[in-house]
Order: C-alpha cells, then structure tokens, then sequence
C-alpha cells in the first residue's frame, strides 16, 4: 500500500501545502521575483538556488514546502528515495535564454552557469543534491500533468527497491510556471495520521486540484 | 589596485549569482575555491568568461587559471599584468 504524506502546488504567485495557501505575493511579481520572495518566506539559507535557473528554483522551493515539517527526509533511507517529476516544456525557457547568448556573434558569451540547466532533469539533480537523495530518478515530457504515467511508473519503483518517492510537475515557460509536487510513502511505519490519500490517478488528480486558488 | 578589486568583486557577484554575498564579506586575499567563497568548476567557467567579457583577456592555458584565480587579489594583478585594468 502506498500513500501520499504531503504535497505543495505553487501557481498564480502563491503557494499551498496540503490544500491550503501558506505563501502569496503580489500578482504582478515576475517570476523570478516571486520565486525570491518564496525563497525569503522559507527562512532557509542555501546560496546555490541564487544560481540555478527558473524552473530548478521552482521545483526546489515547491519541495522544500512539501517536505517542510514532516519527517520524510529524516525517517527514510534515501538511497531508496526517488525522484520522478515531468513538464510540457522541458527545459524551453533557459534553452531560450542560452540561445540568446549565442545569437550575436560579435557578442558572443554565452554562459556556462546558463548552460548547464539546458536540460529540464536538472531539477531533479538539484533536490539530489540538496538532500543526499541517491535513489531512482526519471523525467517525463507530457502536453499536461499525467496522473496515471506518474502514479504507474512510482508504483513500479515500488515493486522494486524503491520506498519512497517525491513525484511532480513542474513547468515554466515565458511567464507561465506551475508546481505541483507530493510525498509518497511505501512503508509500513507511516504515522497514519500524516496520510493524506492512497496514491493512485484519482486521489493525485483530487489533491492537484483541491487548492481553491485567490485568483 | 583597490579600486579595481572593488570593481571585481561587484562584477563576480553579478556574473556568478552571488545573490547572499555581500561585496564588503569578500576579502581579496582569500580563495576563490575551496572555502573563502566556495566558488565550483562552473564559476571557474564563468570567471573565464567574465575575464574575456569584461577585460578583452582570453586564457590561453587553462591551467594558469589555478593561478590567476586564487584571490580577488591575484585576479586584478593578472588583469593589470596584460595591460586591461
């Protein structure tokens, strides 16, 4: 039996955490500038999300709302902890940004820093990194969050020697961003009373709608 | 020299995305690598660039870059070494 603990969606310059709003700014922030503020409401310090590209800081800071107050880093074994997380855009938006550097050519600096985040899995390098994750990872690219892949590729770490899971969606392009990202449990210790759902289509699909967004 | 010093430490403050550094917490004489800034193999990329960007200097031999990228001091002194400063 697999459930999920937690999750976190962040949309619409704001932030839920198990349904609820617990971070919004003023609408008319840029992305960057929303996600600075995010940053500052965590209250962490880690200097290296001042580098990583739009999409890593979202994913990172969408994880660090699900992950904040429960015990799911503390209490698993992360070398069987994985990370499994898609997008429509892949890594689109600092593809254009590295373009950019490389269209003059009497200007011609394109960025290392920039480069490497020129694929959309190094989201999952950063959370990784951050919290010492070494399990099973994987990134999908689909027009739309798909439930049903996400759910049936966990449950299939699952079967194997995987025992927990942060799984998700998250996506920026132009202006458009959007994370979603649960915890996911296949142990039999789980406090029952931090579970939220069964992991399957419907409940991913429940919890991913049931934030009632500001605006 | 000081002048020049200042003028880096803001320049590789923006270039790397030192967003938490603030240019009085740098001490020209400390390491680049390592501690002192902490900075990774990717800065040491983007020092390149900034090197070529900002003061027309390209590194022929990477591995002088061990050398010219030990401090904020020995950086400027390279810079004002090639005449760019």
């Amino acid at each position: 039996m697999s459930n999920i603990t937690s999750y976190a969606h962040i949309k619409h310059n704001q932030v839920s955490v198990n349904g609820e709003i617990v971070f919004h700014s003023n609408s008319s922030l840029t992305l960057i500038e929303f996600l600075s503020e995010a940053y500052k409401n965590l209250g962490i310090s880690y200097p290296k999300f001042h580098k990583m590209d739009a999409q890593c800081k979202l994913g990172f800071l969408c994880a660090e709302f699900a992950l904040k107050g429960t015990n799911f880093l503390t209490e698993n074994n992360l070398s069987k902890t994985a990370i499994v997380l898609s997008n429509c855009a892949s890594s689109l938006e600092t593809d254009r940004v590295h373009q950019h550097s490389i269209d003059d050519k009497s200007n011609y600096f394109p960025s290392p820093a920039v480069f490497v985040y020129t694929l959309p899995n190094i989201t999952i390098g950063e959370l990784a990194i951050k919290h010492k994750i070494t399990g099973e990872n994987a990134f999908f690219v689909s027009e739309q969050l798909d439930a049903d892949l996400l759910v049936n590729y966990t449950e299939t770490l699952f079967q194997r020697n995987t025992k927990t899971a942060i799984v998700g969606w998250v996506e920026v392009d132009v202006a458009n961003f959007e994370a979603f990202i649960f915890l996911t449990e296949n142990t039999e210790n789980i406090n029952k009373s931090s579970i939220f759902k069964s992991l399957n289509q419907t409940s991913v699909t429940t919890i991913y709608n049931q934030t009632i967004w500001t605006h | 020299m000081d002048a020049l010093i200042e003028k880096l430490k803001g320049q590789i403050i923006e270039q790397l995305n030192l967003a938490e550094v603030k240019p009085e917490e740098i001490n020209p004489d400390s390491p680049l690598f390592g501690e002192g800034l902490g900075l990774d193999s990717i800065d040491a990329l983007e020092l390149i660039v900034l090197l070529e960007k900002h003061y027309g200097i390209k590194i022929q031999d990477p591995k002088d870059g061990k050398t010219i990228f030990q401090s904020l001091r020995t950086m400027a002194e390279y810079i004002k070494s090639q005449g760019k400063s």
